[in-house]
């Protein structure tokens, strides 16, 4: 009998979950589509046209409220997102809530209103959901479950495994706001700052953008392990090596001071509004201006470009004019001792 | 000022490796310098500064990381004390991770015992606050930048009658490791980069014996590129001039004399001890021990526990730690040890010499 137990490291989006991911969920459920591991599963219903995206996430933040959001508008804005990623019009979401007993009824009409309020936005619809209550401890306050499907028009076809050396990456905006604005408000961190998390439906965004749509290659939202992490996994699931540069990489000034007094390195730190595309080098001006006239993308720019050299690797250029390897992070972060 | 932005100037930088060419030209032999601190280590491989060093210059990681230096005994201890009933332990983030003789806090919390990160010693007064009918431990890790903070958290303990808030005591100071350190004749080096945030608390003069009886030039650097650039030029300019000193590169957060007012709130709640170093065994006059006015808050004086009997692993983190070897030569390195399978400290901590070398794979391209 295995005596091993789960630890916090196994869901942290690192190198034990992913061991954990391909030694027993692809083990015992492998298969075609599922192997391919993108934010999406892309399903054929025929042989031709239109095919159909569909996903599912759930969401145990804390806080369950934080600056620019709270975790009903992430549960949402996070499966409209997987779907956008692959190319997919989002148009139907389902919901599961568990929640713990004694839990105020006012602030699950709050999340409730924001769920409202950025399916709205997004212009999709809840269309069946569950409801569980749990006893005290059984879960902390509230978790959500969303899945959610989407019409990938003919086409397009985006996914990890299509970026191409020379590609251009870009990046829809200033990365680590989410992560920032989560981290300033845990428990037990008494680092207070105005930032708000970047937490946004994205399929606006990717419609402006799907009129390149065979320029675009990959799309990715960099959520858990930021955007070093969504790089290592692009260069790995397509074979090519990336190389950006720090000095092109958007943080905001009060993002960078927050990473330094912490001791943290803003580019393995959630987004939940942004996006990194891989575009053809010809066509990467085109899609940037289309995504600056988006509301959020207007700070959008090209950090770096997909390489053939050192493949499956992320270089990144130092402000010194020296290089260092981006790697997957082993385990989250932690805020410095000293 | 921004205080990051300025210090990160590419034109700046390049100016200063220019500098540190030359110098290093002028100078014959091949220089080792140390960065006794792991936000050095980490910050150097950040910003690629040893890949556009001359291959002249040796950087060397030094025992500044606090959860490496941590002996195996004091995690077998919190081990122990977390078993006990109604018992919640605190400590530090990449603590929980740092292999005992047995198993780590994480796998102790796993198994159902309380074990919770904190980012400051007084959250860990503050979940004591909450918790009246359960007894909080916090392993208190870290060198001088550390301390204080504890103390304040003591004194408000005391101040406030706190019967269920203790610390396991395991914080130690710089500047006698260093002495020890120094002293190896196994050791070979021309220059420290010394800690920029224990120097805030401390000062510049308890390092003074470094130049004065080793002959050895140090300077206090602050963390961001400039800083650690500039570090670096000031101390091949002394080696250059042969005339040894402890400069403060940092003056933007460093003082002479430090700050006094948390020595002063130190040594009202601490004494110096002897105390056990990971990979650099007892170091006399190197930890803090709580003075017998706060003995109500030591839980070795509260708790009794049973530890496991020490096993020797093959980790060479010692050798690691000071100097003596990096840490590809470890035949254990990225083998048998790796972040999500630490065999030693170094390689746990996000600021441990080993860690940083796995994840920037040496700075080589």
């Amino acid at each position: 009998m295995n005596k091993q137990k789960i630890m916090l490291a196994h869901g942290n989006g690192g190198l034990l979950m992913q061991r954990l991911i391909n030694r027993l969920f692809i083990s015992n459920f492998g298969n075609k589509i599922l192997n391919r591991l993108d934010d999406s599963a892309v399903l054929s219903l025929n042989n031709k046209g239109k095919k159909i995206a569909f996903t599912t996430d759930s969401f145990v933040v804390n806080p369950i409220f934080f600056g620019g959001g709270d975790i009903g508008k992430l549960a949402v804005c996070g499966t409209v997102n997987d779907l956008s990623m692959m190319g997919a019009r989002p148009l139907f979401l389902s919901a599961g809530v568990i929640i713990e007993e004694g839990f105020e009824i006012k602030q699950l009409e709050e999340i409730v209103g924001s769920m409202r309020r950025t399916l709205k936005e997004a212009g999709v619809e809840i269309v069946c959901g569950d409801t569980k209550v749990v006893n005290k401890g059984a879960c902390d306050k509230i978790f959500i479950n969303t899945a959610g499907i989407g019409i990938i028009d003919e086409g397009v076809d985006i996914h990890s495994a299509r970026a191409r050396a020379k590609d251009s990456i870009i990046v829809s905006g200033p990365v680590a706001e989410h992560g920032i604005a989560i981290l300033s408000q845990r428990e037990g961190l008494t680092f207070k700052t105005k930032l708000k998390s970047d937490c946004a439906p994205l399929n606006s965004l990717v419609a402006d953008m799907l009129k390149f749509s065979k320029s675009i290659h990959v799309l990715r939202d960099p959520t858990r392990g930021g955007l070093a992490t969504a790089l290592n996994e692009i260069a790995a699931h397509s074979n090519v090596g990336i190389e950006i540069s720090e000095k092109d990489v958007p943080v905001r000034a009060s993002v960078k001071g927050a990473c330094e007094i912490l001791g943290l390195d803003p580019l393995y730190l959630a987004c939940e509004g942004r996006l990194v595309a891989f575009v053809a080098q010809d066509k990467a001006k085109s899609v940037l201006g289309a995504m600056r006239n988006n509301k959020y993308a207007k700070n959008a720019t090209i950090i770096g470009q997909a390489v053939s050299r050192h493949k499956k690797e992320v270089y990144l250029d130092t402000l010194t004019g020296s290089n260092r390897i981006l790697d997957v992070p082993v385990a989250d972060q932690m805020p410095r001792i000293c | 000022m921004k205080y990051v932005d300025e210090f990160r100037n590419s034109a700046i930088a390049k100016k200063l490796v220019h500098k540190i060419n030359r110098l290093s030209k002028t100078i014959k032999q091949d220089i080792a310098l140390m960065e006794v601190c792991g936000t050095h280590t980490v910050a150097m491989f950040r910003h690629g500064i040893r890949n556009i060093l001359p291959k002249k210059i040796r950087i060397i990681s030094g025992p500044g990381c606090p959860v490496c230096v941590t002996s195996q005994q004091d995690v077998d201890k919190a081990i122990a004390i977390a078993g006990s009933k109604d018992t919640t332990i605190t400590t530090f983030g990449d603590m929980i991770k740092v292999p005992g003789t047995q198993s780590s806090l994480a796998q102790a919390r796993a198994e159902g015992n309380d074990i919770r990160v904190v980012y400051s010693v007084l959250d860990a007064l503050d979940i004591a606050r909450k918790n009246p009918k359960r007894k909080v431990v916090h392993l208190a890790i870290g060198f001088e930048t550390t301390v204080p903070t504890v103390a304040a958290a003591l004194k408000r303990a005391k101040r406030l009658k706190y019967r269920n808030f203790f610390i396991l005591c395991a914080h130690k100071i710089i500047p006698p490791a260093l002495k020890v350190l120094l002293n190896s004749p196994r050791c070979k080096i021309n220059g420290l980069i010394l800690p920029g945030h224990v120097s805030t608390i401390i000062g510049a003069r308890p390092y003074q014996f470094i130049a004065r009886k080793f002959k050895i030039p140090g300077v206090i650097a602050g963390f961001e590129a400039i800083d650690i650039l500039q570090a670096i030029v000031m101390l091949l300019e002394q080696i250059w001039m042969e005339k040894p000193r402890i400069d403060i590169q940092y003056t933007r957060c460093v003082h002479s004399e430090g700050n006094v007012t948390a020595q002063r709130m130190l040594t009202e709640v601490f004494k110096v001890s002897d105390v056990n170093w990971r990979g650099l065994g007892l170091i006399k006059k190197s930890g803090l021990a709580l003075r017998n006015k706060f003995t109500d808050f030591d839980v070795q004086k509260q708790f009794s526990f049973k530890l496991p009997k020490i096993k020797k692993t093959p980790c060479r983190c010692g050798d690691v730690l000071q100097g003596i070897i990096v840490p590809v030569q470890c035949p254990l390195f990225r083998k048998s040890c790796t972040p999500s399978m630490p065999i030693g400290p170094c390689m746990v901590s996000s600021e441990g010499a080993c860690a940083a070398y796995y994840r920037y794979h040496g700075g080589k391209k």
